[in-house]
């Protein structure tokens, strides 16, 4: 069998794509490998870790689990496109400060799916965070200091307002 | 881990889906939400000649409140299922069972119609549809085909949907206002596939199991009704006697497989004793309302 | 502080050691800016992936790599055979200073025979992974299965079958020490508990895989390898030495590491594939393992059984402990570190916190048809520690002592040291008594007594566990590698430079994997120079660039490395002072420097910049008169003379429910109380204690790599694999006592396994302590739900 290609187009991290692509590359080798966002990480590849995890269409996904040529149209944003726009900058901030990382391997994950807690923010316990993360690994932290960046975020949106 | 080469057709339509399906026979894959099937491409434990992915195909998804049933879109995506107020309102079996299932970006891209087409045993919605009664709708080039939930679970990732047929809709009906539904699971961490769980549809008055379901999943290959269970407590006032009468009943309607999470015997008394506490809250929750 | 410890220039106020900053790796991670070894693509970049044994011993009878070499992409092909003929030799992986060992010389890939399942048996290059994996799918392989040895308890067996025949018998090691008359204890004792531990196999799952990238040079027969490492020079030796290119022409480079704990301190043969690959094709060659060959090929660690006795009096004073070890490794022993040095830690540090002088510790270590073992993160400690404190535990209960009063009663007196151990090794500037008592503190322990109690009238079985520990960090050369044989390197070293600028470069052999090895060197060499952070830059992880070292395992990269940068930055110190008084026509012992400027000591007025200095020192050297020769940098190198290790302790308090009906254990708290000496960054620290924690209790509660028995892997995946996630771990509370060590003037000692070596052991004897009402008692890790319905009787 010869390796079947499709050429898709859309919009990552703001600007529009157009490449031909195996059908069977998904989409966080495409993200890598074809345009140099390495942001993203492959940590498993089969759905469990969410080092991959992008957006597509405003909605996080596992990278590994979709493929290429399903974003044909899409909206993808990694964690390249939300540092631009300055989405998460407090987010990427408390990460910091609060050390909510050591390798940082998880931590594009990681943010990608606690911003989904900050769109809407409301009053979360530690438990609603814990239970928010509990898709994606992080073999370094132990977590606790993670939940506490993410904690410190959506309070201190919720007191701004 | 990467994929083995296949080809790749986004169908555009229903039809379209149903005539590929049927020409391209066992080497034609449907790639619905793709949380399973994609696993398993990078794998290599599969290697379909044609996915199909029916992604586009727009009139396979939502959800809508007719005449006392609830018609969910098989690739209606579990986020909308988890969010929607027909659910909520009128499933609240299901509602409650969707906080089990995998993890929030599974979520947003998994469907409905994928878990039940794929029928894995320790997932939830087969149990679901099982214990609401669900009819199950296929589509082939043929024409349409409806199945009874009862009917359509035939084993270990075997289900009564032909080949060429596609899973196209859920019909399940409302739970009654009188009823109370309660879901149960048991698995070590957040999100992971239950070593054992129950759901548990009822009717209650007065301390007295009126109607009855309860269908176990996690523990046998297919979600299976407790109907002993069900005999031992149907009609009876709910007590301590009555709960051990049903937890002895069910070493005969379940057979549970021995897996890497526990023995056969480990997930029979999870069992019992996830009975114990779906009975319990039920009766809660009948006297809460 | 036990002890006066003189004040150094790190005690300053406003020192930069001790306190809390943030790391500059950390800003690159949050914005997709880490560059990890699979994030380097060179032009003309091929892929290596490998077809495996799927048995878990074979005969290989026959290859045939024709069709895969035809398919599109390929550009090589290359079997175990074939990449011998590359190599210089096979391993063997054993340690002259351990007494007898034995181990089958072993291939980077198999030739006639694979041992376990996942054993690289082919090597195929393409230009993509994808059409290498297609490829390697066309390889056939023609076996014979052999009979597999999987279980260790029968290993030794007359009638087991003997994976190298030409061992003679499947034992890689044994060894006993011997103190004092365990027997005479044991028969004078008022009593006497015994019990049988058995832990499950576990691997270290770093979130990035084992990644390689190497390029060769045929022009300049440089061999370059981007390998996501812990220990660059140990690479470069070991690489170099099996493909025959020579040392210095090899650059091993670890950019950003996506997590280790002590997976990748060691060598593995399709690494050396790839990188023969590399040489052959003189093209970029890339080996990224996927996760279900991290699962089959990582090293994997902790499968043990431990049968355990301690002897007390009545009044709960421990008089011996004795242990019986049997330690199941892989197929060989693991090369350059062995197999067997998790069993020889169970045996160094089994009841290390208590002042018993009776002690008696025998392990065999045999090989089995499985994974190789080898170091992972706080090697021998979560075994040897559940065992000392579990028997602690049932000793107390058996005198009707509170477990906390009962190690208060045992623990070395914080005012004895130094002490030799009743293991026999040295231990100094340890402080036990005082971190019980800060944990009886913390935990609230009186408070959480009586809410335990309140929980149990209402059915609620909750439990409080207590475990005290030692940790061996920082081995020295006396010990193990130095005196081993291994190209592995115990000391450490810092250069350090003051550029024109008046900035600062530290190059240090410590590398970072994400502890902020970086950040603390930085803090370091900051506070010791008297400039600020932002005019340090630190560079580590590059063979090129860095002085020789060992890099980072066993708790080292602070206690070795630190004191190499501190020293290393006083003579740099010491030089700028002297340029200084030269210029300033001051004596330099009247100089400080604060801020990136030379001050006067009284005023601490400016008497000119650190970059003059430089300006003056790199180009201006006219300016300085001739006997002023100096290079304005400095290397130091550190090594321990005479301990084996520097030895840190501390104790784990753990507060757990246990839902006695399904089995189901919820963490509800966590405290750590740990010793690491002087903490240079307090947040780095705790972050260090937290997720080694959490390490630690996924093999307590999930992990174990589960073999069928015809040695089948059969959870080779992480849906299968249980790691710790964020929804069941508690938040844990950690705090330090800070016990400088004598051994350096820097005072730190290791933290990184503090959290992984006792956690497993707390945790289980908080569950232990909720179902003993019941009469249950769990001695088996993981504490699955059927482990714990088991000890309840209730399956």
């Amino acid at each position: 069998m010869s390796e079947a290609t499709l050429e898709i187009s859309l919009t990552v991290n703001g600007e529009q794509v157009t490449k031909t692509v195996p059908v069977r590359q998904h989409l966080v080798d495409f993200l890598r490998n074809e345009l140099g966002f390495t942001g993203s990480h492959l940590g498993c590849e089969h759905g469990v870790c969410g080092a991959c995890s992008v957006r597509v269409d405003d909605a996080v996904v596992r990278g590994c689990l979709m493929l290429a040529v399903q974003a044909d149209g899409a909206k993808v944003e990694t964690v390249e496109g939300l540092n631009e726009t300055g989405e998460i900058a407090d987010l990427q901030k408390n990460f910091v400060e609060r050390n909510a990382m050591q390798c940082g391997y998880c931590t594009p994950g990681m943010l990608i799916t606690a911003a989904e807690l900050l769109r809407e923010p409301k009053p979360v316990s530690r438990e609603e965070i814990r239970e928010h993360l509990s898709g994606n690994f992080c073999r370094c932290t132990g977590y606790h200091a993670i939940v506490d960046a993410v904690e410190t975020t959506i309070n201190t949106r919720l007191e701004e307002g | 881990m990467k994929a083995p080469k296949f080809n790749y057709i986004r169908a555009e339509s229903r039809q379209q889906a149903l005539e590929l399906l049927d020409q391209l026979g066992e080497d034609g894959r449907i790639l619905a939400g793709g949380q399973s099937l994609m696993p398993t491409l990078n794998m290599r434990l599969s290697q379909p000649g044609t996915l199909i992915d029916i992604n586009k195909v727009t009139d396979l998804s939502g959800i809508t409140l007719e005449d006392g049933i609830v018609r969910i879109g098989a690739m209606t995506r579990h986020v909308e299922v988890a969010n929607s107020p027909i659910i909520a309102e009128n499933l609240p079996l299901i509602a409650e069972a969707m906080q089990h299932v995998a993890h929030h970006a599974v979520r947003n891209r998994g469907t409905i119609g994928g878990s039940i087409a794929l029928a894995d045993p320790a997932a939830e919605m087969p149990a679901c549809v099982l214990a609401l009664g669900a009819t199950l709708v296929v589509e082939s080039i043929n024409g349409r085909r409806e199945i009874a939930a009862e009917d359509y679970f035939k084993g270990l990732y075997e289900t009564a949907r032909a080949a060429n047929e596609l899973l196209v809709e859920i019909l399940i009906p409302a739970e009654k206002s009188d009823n109370v539904s309660v879901f149960l699971e048991l698995a070590q961490r957040h999100g992971d596939f239950a070593m054992a769980g129950l759901a548990c549809v009822a009717r209650v008055s007065n301390k007295t199991f009126e109607e009855l379901r309860l269908v176990y999943f996690g523990s046998e290959d297919r979600p299976t009704l407790g109907a002993g269970a069900i005999a031992a407590v149907v009609g009876q006032t709910w007590s301590a006697e009555c709960k051990e009468a049903a937890a002895n009943a069910l070493a005969d309607d379940l057979d549970p497989m021995t897996n890497l999470q526990g023995s056969a015997a480990m997930k029979l008394h999870l069992q019992k004793v996830l009975t114990g506490r779906a009975l319990d809250a039920a009766i809660e929750r009948a006297e809460a309302v | 502080m036990n002890k006066e410890t003189p004040l150094t220039l790190l005690d300053k106020p406003n020192s930069y050691v001790g306190r809390t900053l943030s790391r500059d790796a950390a800003k690159r991670a949050v914005a997709g800016r880490g560059r990890y070894t699979d994030d380097i693509m060179p032009a003309r970049t091929l892929h290596a992936a490998f077809v495996r044994s799927p048995y878990g011993h074979a005969k290989i009878l026959s290859i045939d790599v024709e069709a895969a070499k035809q398919q599109q992409g390929v550009a090589l092909v290359m079997t175990g055979a074939e990449l011998a003929e590359m190599c210089t030799g096979p391993w063997v992986g054993t340690l002259v200073c351990f007494d007898g060992m034995k181990s089958e010389p072993q291939h980077p890939m198999a030739i006639d025979r694979a041992c376990w399942q996942g054993e690289p048996v082919v090597m195929v290059v393409a230009t993509s992974r994808a059409e290498a994996e297609d490829a390697a799918e066309l390889v056939t392989v023609e076996y014979e299965e052999l009979p597999v040895v999987i279980d260790k308890e029968t290993a030794l067996d007359p009638g087991t079958p003997i994976i190298h025949p030409n061992l003679g018998d499947n034992l890689a090691f044994e060894k006993t020490i011997e103190t004092g008359d365990v027997e005479k204890a044991v028969a004078e004792a008022d009593i006497v508990i015994e019990d049988t531990f058995t832990f499950g196999r576990h691997t270290a799952v770093s979130l990035e895989p084992r990644a390689l990238l190497a390029e060769y040079d045929p022009g300049t027969e440089r061999l370059t390898i981007h390998t996501s490492s812990q220990c660059p020079h140990m690479i470069q030796a070991v690489f170099a030495r099996t493909l025959g290119v020579p040392e210095h022409n090899v650059r091993i480079v670890a950019p950003d590491v996506g997590g280790s704990f002590g997976l990748k301190i060691h060598t593995f043969g399709d690494e050396i594939a790839a990188t023969a690959a590399a040489i052959k094709l003189a093209r970029p060659v890339k080996f990224i393992a996927d996760r279900l060959e991290s699962f089959a090929t990582d090293i994997h660690a902790r499968e043990n059984r431990v049968k355990g006795r301690i002897a007390v009096t009545k009044e709960g004073i421990i008089t011996s402990m004795d242990i019986d070890v049997r330690s199941g490794a892989g197929a060989y022993s693991q090369y350059p570190r062995t197999s067997v040095f998790e069993a020889n830690q169970i045996l160094n540090i089994t009841g290390g916190p208590y002042a018993h002088e009776n002690y008696r510790a025998s392990t065999q270590v045999v090989y089995l048809n499985k994974v190789p073992t080898s170091q992972y993160r706080a090697v021998g400690h979560p075994i040897g520690n559940t065992v000392g404190e579990s028997l602690v535990d049932q000793a107390a209960a058996a005198c009707g002592i509170d477990p906390m009063e009962f190690r208060r009663r045992n623990v070395m007196r914080d005012d004895s040291y130094p002490r030799i151990s009743a293991a026999g090794i040295e231990m100094r500037d340890l402080s036990h008594q005082q971190c019980l008592e800060t944990l009886v503190d913390r935990m609230g322990y009186d408070a959480l007594l009586e809410e335990q109690a309140e929980y149990r009238k209402k059915g609620i079985q909750r439990g409080i566990g207590i475990a005290a520990f030692i940790k061996g960090t920082a081995p020295g050369p006396a010990g193990y590698y130095g005196a081993g044989g291994a190209p592995i390197s115990s000391q450490d070293s810092c250069t350090i430079k003051l550029e024109p600028s008046g900035g600062v470069i530290c190059m240090v052999g410590v590398t970072d994997q994400g502890q902020g090895v970086d950040t603390v060197m930085g803090q370091i060499a900051a506070a010791t120079l008297g400039i600020p952070m932002e005019s340090v830059r630190v560079i580590e992880g590059d063979t090129d660039a860095v002085p020789y070292g060992g890099g980072t395992y066993a708790s080292r990269a602070t206690a070795i490395g630190g004191e190499a940068t501190y020293q290393a930055a006083m003579m740099l110190r010491a030089e700028i002072l002297e340029i200084a008084g030269v210029l300033l026509q001051a004596e330099p012992d009247t100089l400080d420097i604060l801020d990136g400027h030379v001050v006067d000591k009284g005023d601490s007025a400016s008497r000119i910049s650190l970059a003059e200095i430089g300006r003056i020192g790199h180009f201006q050297v006219a300016e300085l008169p001739n006997h002023i020769q100096h290079t304005l940098s400095a290397t130091y190198r550190f090594r321990l003379k005479d301990a084996l290790y520097i030895f840190t302790n501390g104790i784990q308090g753990a507060y757990v429910e246990v839902d006695t009906d399904t089995g189901f254990i919820k963490l509800l708290n966590h405290w750590v109380i740990e010793d690491c000496g002087r903490v240079i960054n307090p947040q780095l620290a705790d972050e260090q204690v937290r997720g080694g924690c959490v390490q630690g209790l996924g093999g307590a509660l999930y992990e174990e790599c589960v073999y069928d028995s015809a040695g089948q892997l059969q959870n080779a995946t992480l849906a299968d694999y249980l790691v710790p996630m964020a929804g069941e771990m508690p938040d844990i509370e950690v705090a330090h006592i800070q016990t400088h060590t004598g051994v350096s003037e820097l005072g730190a000692k290791g933290v990184g396994e503090s959290g992984t070596g006792a956690a497993p052991a707390v945790v289980m004897n908080a569950v232990n302590d909720a179902i003993r009402p019941f009469g249950g008692k769990v001695t088996a890790q993981p504490m699955s739900p059927e482990t714990i319905l088991k000890a309840l009787g209730k399956v």
